[in-house]
């Protein structure tokens, strides 16, 4: 592709007018082929010139933003697209509440906005970096055009962030749109921001997991960005959210399909206890035991990227109207938590306790508890799929305690039913809780491609429908096209 | 005795993720949800097909025929969507069309029907349709009286006319409507094969007046399980049909109307049948039929013969062809263009009907043409389009 000719009103669609906006236009046509060079170094591995069967955001009307067809991925029109403007939108939290939203930044909060803008710009090129290695081991076409569908949302994702970084903030938001592309996932020199962010996605069910659980947060933070007085932000996140669906659909029918698959060839092997691992495994499929522990290790990562219960951070996001609650408009109170209290569990004394708090500086606390309101609805649908099965097993949330990094029980260990242990007996039952080696390695065993169109790996179950609406044997990947 | 049926608008509980696109996405709030489930207010939902591509899981793209409408309530109980009931009710005094009464066959139609950008809508003036007679539990049994090869023997693209005869088993369809082929046998993962909609080629009636038979337009695909089944069937087969399917794409039986046609090689199965019907019900009809048919190359083009017998009179023909060696490549959109006076005029008529039928994608071109079209005499494409859909004169189906 010849850079310099690149013609950007039709290389981005967009809804934000590029190309009477001379000046953006132009960050945007600088920071392009940076973009495209990260791409290619740092997106799915040796899939580049295969043909995918996506679906590409053209406008933010519903007919518009789910068009279906072939495309290389180099060749994805990420464009930058921003929910409709209301003429009348209020800020409507904090101290400015009442006041009309901010069209420009305002000036005493431009440091504040631009942090949040770059962290949540940095998780989404860190994602597509931790599954690059995942398409050579994807389970069908379809999943796999799953998982190209994923990153290349995260790549639009970033333009996002990069466009309002581009547009509002001078010199220094080209400066940080060009580190969005700088730092690398698990880079020791240049890592991402956050945590969870710099671990591994080895296999496709931590794929899962991770869409499930930590794409979970994205959405938390990204609806609660788009409570924010700043208009162009919360524009931006609202049209975000509704790709992030797609990331939550992922996750949640992976984890579902893959726990049908192992309680379907259990019940055809006439094996009635989950715990007799072995026979389980034996059948080329995923135990419900490491499932459960899976589920603790990404829970519990995602967990951490709430940051500290108490905030002094949250609590000036709020009050500035930078960043509200979970559908702060539709919450019953004054919007300014001034005098309320919030009730956030702490480490007191060795004991794990349920501390008042002022509500503004327990915000994260807030959103965490939403979140994990959230992740228990979808936890319960895939109890469902094991009870429908007729297997004798619950998947449960780990405690709040269990296995933390990051805020009130970062010192501590505690199992998942919030006992703290002692670091001698923890490091005893360790792997009763968490993946061990050898469950990664399990996994990692069963993890043989299965390229043929409508075929499945053997350890998990075809999808109720396919995507789009199409039939079962879809080529939804051409790949060596 | 029947009674009248409602078409409603339901959300698979069992593959929904709870996301809130879609209640976020209505534009009259007929979507919502409690702990448990989304659901949609039949009471509320206009059936305009905004909420359908937003999904990120297909979970909202289900239909049931019912005659009296689920509650909210039963919707928030469930666990999975109830079956589609037997429905012994005349689907034709419905205010939705129904189009089929099986989700799987649905889909086939929403998808091949999206180009349309919302709901299709009958002509006026077409005859009831019959849906759904026949279903996978209980197929037709039809025996194959003839099978031809339509493109040139030197032709890259092997396309047939299959005659089935239906004896004395009752199978009433109307030109435009689909029947369904299920290939016999089970699919690589031991499961039976998916269903294939194929438009029917002949008008109502049958092949000749009062043969209990219908005609298909049948490419044979590389690969393809039931096309290569179809197209290897010897006369005197016995084939299991499902059908007829489709409530919408169908012919006005107003001797006034004007019909559009634009089609690219099977799709122009429909249009057969539409020529035919009118040549037979109404020789001396003042509404024009206008046809622009593309294909690669004369060889190439289904019916080429007997189209070149059709007179002028009974269809204006505009055969469009873009692989001619050493002529200029031309499209149904370039032939639609070369016309634009004679098309801007007929889009004007409120008499007009347009049809589109063929590949995926060739709407976007179509489209672009009859813009120009509309834009010279003084119409504006987008709002006429949307005009002619909701009076049921505007009818896309692509694959």
């Amino acid at each position: 592709m010849n850079i310099m000719n690149v013609d950007y009103t039709t290389k981005i669609p967009n809804n934000v007018n590029l190309t009477e906006d001379r000046q953006v236009l132009k960050a945007l046509e600088g920071w392009h082929p940076g973009y495209l060079d990260w791409w290619n170094d740092m997106g799915p591995e040796g899939f580049q010139e295969s043909l995918v069967y996506l679906r590409t955001a053209v406008s933010v009307d519903p007919k518009g933003w789910a068009k279906f067809d072939y495309v290389r991925m180099p060749e994805y029109r990420w464009g930058v697209l921003l929910a409709p403007q209301d003429e009348q939108r209020l800020v409507n939290f904090g101290q400015h509440k009442g006041e009309k939203a901010w069209q420009e930044v305002p000036g005493e909060y431009r440091a504040m906005l631009r942090r949040l803008v770059v962290v949540q710009g940095d998780t989404e090129p860190a994602s597509v970096e931790q599954q690059r290695h995942l398409g050579k081991t994807a389970p069908s076409l379809y999943d796999m055009r799953n998982l190209f569908q994923v990153n290349v949302e995260e790549g639009r994702h970033l333009w996002a962030m990069v466009y309002l970084l581009q547009k509002y903030f001078g010199r220094d938001g080209r400066e940080e749109a060009d580190d969005l592309l700088r730092r690398r996932s698990g880079d020791e020199d240049a890592p991402r921001m956050l945590g969870a962010f710099n671990e591994a996605t080895p296999d496709w069910l931590s794929f899962f997991m991770f869409t499930f659980f930590t794409d979970r947060d994205g959405k938390m933070q990204l609806e609660s960005l788009a409570q924010s007085g700043f208009d162009p932000l919360s524009r931006t996140c609202r049209f975000m959210l509704t790709e992030e669906a797609h990331h939550m659909f992922v996750g949640e029918t992976g984890v579902s399909r893959v726990l049908q698959r192992t309680c379907d060839a259990m019940k055809a092997a006439g094996i009635e206890d989950p715990n007799e691992i072995e026979r389980v495994r034996a059948l080329g499929v995923i135990d419900l035991p490491t499932m459960q522990k899976k589920m603790n290790l990404h829970y519990s990562l995602s967990l951490d990227l709430f940051g500290s219960e108490v905030s002094t951070n949250a609590a000036n996001f709020y009050n500035s109207g930078l960043k509200g609650r979970f559908q702060e408009t539709k919450i019953d109170d004054d919007h300014r938590l001034t005098n309320d209290t919030y009730k956030v569990l702490k480490l007191v004394d060795g004991e794990i306790t349920l501390v008042d708090e002022p509500a503004l500086t327990a915000l994260n606390m807030r959103l965490r508890d939403d979140y994990t309101e959230d992740c228990a609805k979808g936890v319960e649908r895939w109890n469902k799929v094991i009870e429908k099965a007729g297997v004798n097993f619950r998947l449960e949330l780990p405690h709040t305690a269990f296995h933390r990094q990051i805020g009130e029980f970062a010192n501590v260990q505690a199992t998942p039913k919030g006992i703290i242990l002692g670091d001698a007996d923890w490091r005893k039952v360790r792997d009763d809780y968490l993946p061990s080696a050898a469950d990664g390695d399990f996994i990692a065993s069963l993890m043989t491609p299965e390229s043929e169109p409508g075929k499945f790996a053997n350890w998990i179950a075809p999808p109720k429908v396919g995507i789009d609406n199409k039939p079962g044997d879809f080529e939804y990947v051409k790949i060596a096209a | 005795m029947t009674v009248a049926v409602i078409k409603q608008h339901l959300i698979d509980p069992e593959i929904c993720i709870r996301c809130n696109t879609c209640e976020e996405t209505c534009p009259v709030d007929a979507v919502t949800h409690d702990g448990n489930n989304y659901v949609v207010d039949a009471t509320i939902c206009n059936h305009c097909m905004d909420c359908i591509s937003p999904c990120p899981t297909g979970s909202i793209d289900n239909w049931r025929v019912v005659t009296k409408t689920y509650s909210l309530e039963e919707q928030f109980s469930w666990e999975e969507l109830p079956k589609q009931e037997e429905v012994a009710a005349d689907t034709s005094s419905s205010s939705e069309a129904v189009e089929a009464l099986e989700d799987e066959i649905n889909a086939l139609l929403n998808e091949a029907r999206k180009g349309l950008g919302g709901k299709p809508v009958a002509p006026h003036s077409a005859s009831k349709p019959t849906v759904n007679l026949y279903n996978r539990a209980k197929p037709a049994i039809a025996t194959v009286t003839g099978n031809f090869r339509l493109t040139d023997a030197e032709a890259s693209s092997d396309i047939r006319h299959i005659i089935l005869d239906f004896g004395q088993l009752p199978f009433p369809v109307l030109e435009g409507q689909s029947i369904g082929i299920v290939a016999p046998g089970m699919d690589a993962n031991g499961k039976p094969h998916v269903a294939r909609l194929y438009s029917v080629a002949s008008p109502r009636g049958g092949e000749k007046p009062n043969s209990n038979n219908l005609a298909l337009t049948v490419k044979r695909e590389q690969g393809g399980v039931c096309s290569n089944y179809l197209c290897d069937l010897p006369r005197g087969a016995k084939i299991e049909v499902t059908g007829p399917f489709g409530a919408t794409f169908l012919m006005p039986d107003d001797p006034a109307a004007n019909i559009i046609m634009i089609c690219t090689g099977t799709g122009s199965a429909p249009f057969r049948g539409f020529t035919e019907r009118r040549r037979r019900a109404m020789p001396d009809a003042p509404g024009r039929l206008v046809l622009f048919f593309g294909a690669r190359r004369p060889e190439e083009l289904p019916y080429f013969g007997p189209l070149q017998r059709v007179p002028d009179k009974l269809l204006t023909k505009h055969l469009c062809y873009s692989r001619v060696p050493g002529e200029e490549r031309v499209y149904v959109q370039d032939g639609i263009r070369r016309q634009a006076a004679q098309v801007g005029e007929l889009l004007r008529n409120e008499a007009t009907h347009v049809y589109l039928c063929g590949l995926k994608g060739m709407e976007t071109g179509v489209e672009e043409a009859f813009a120009e079209a509309c834009k010279a005499v003084g119409l504006d494409w987008p709002n006429l389009k949307q005009t002619m859909r909701e009076a049921g004169r505007y009818h896309v189906e692509t694959y």
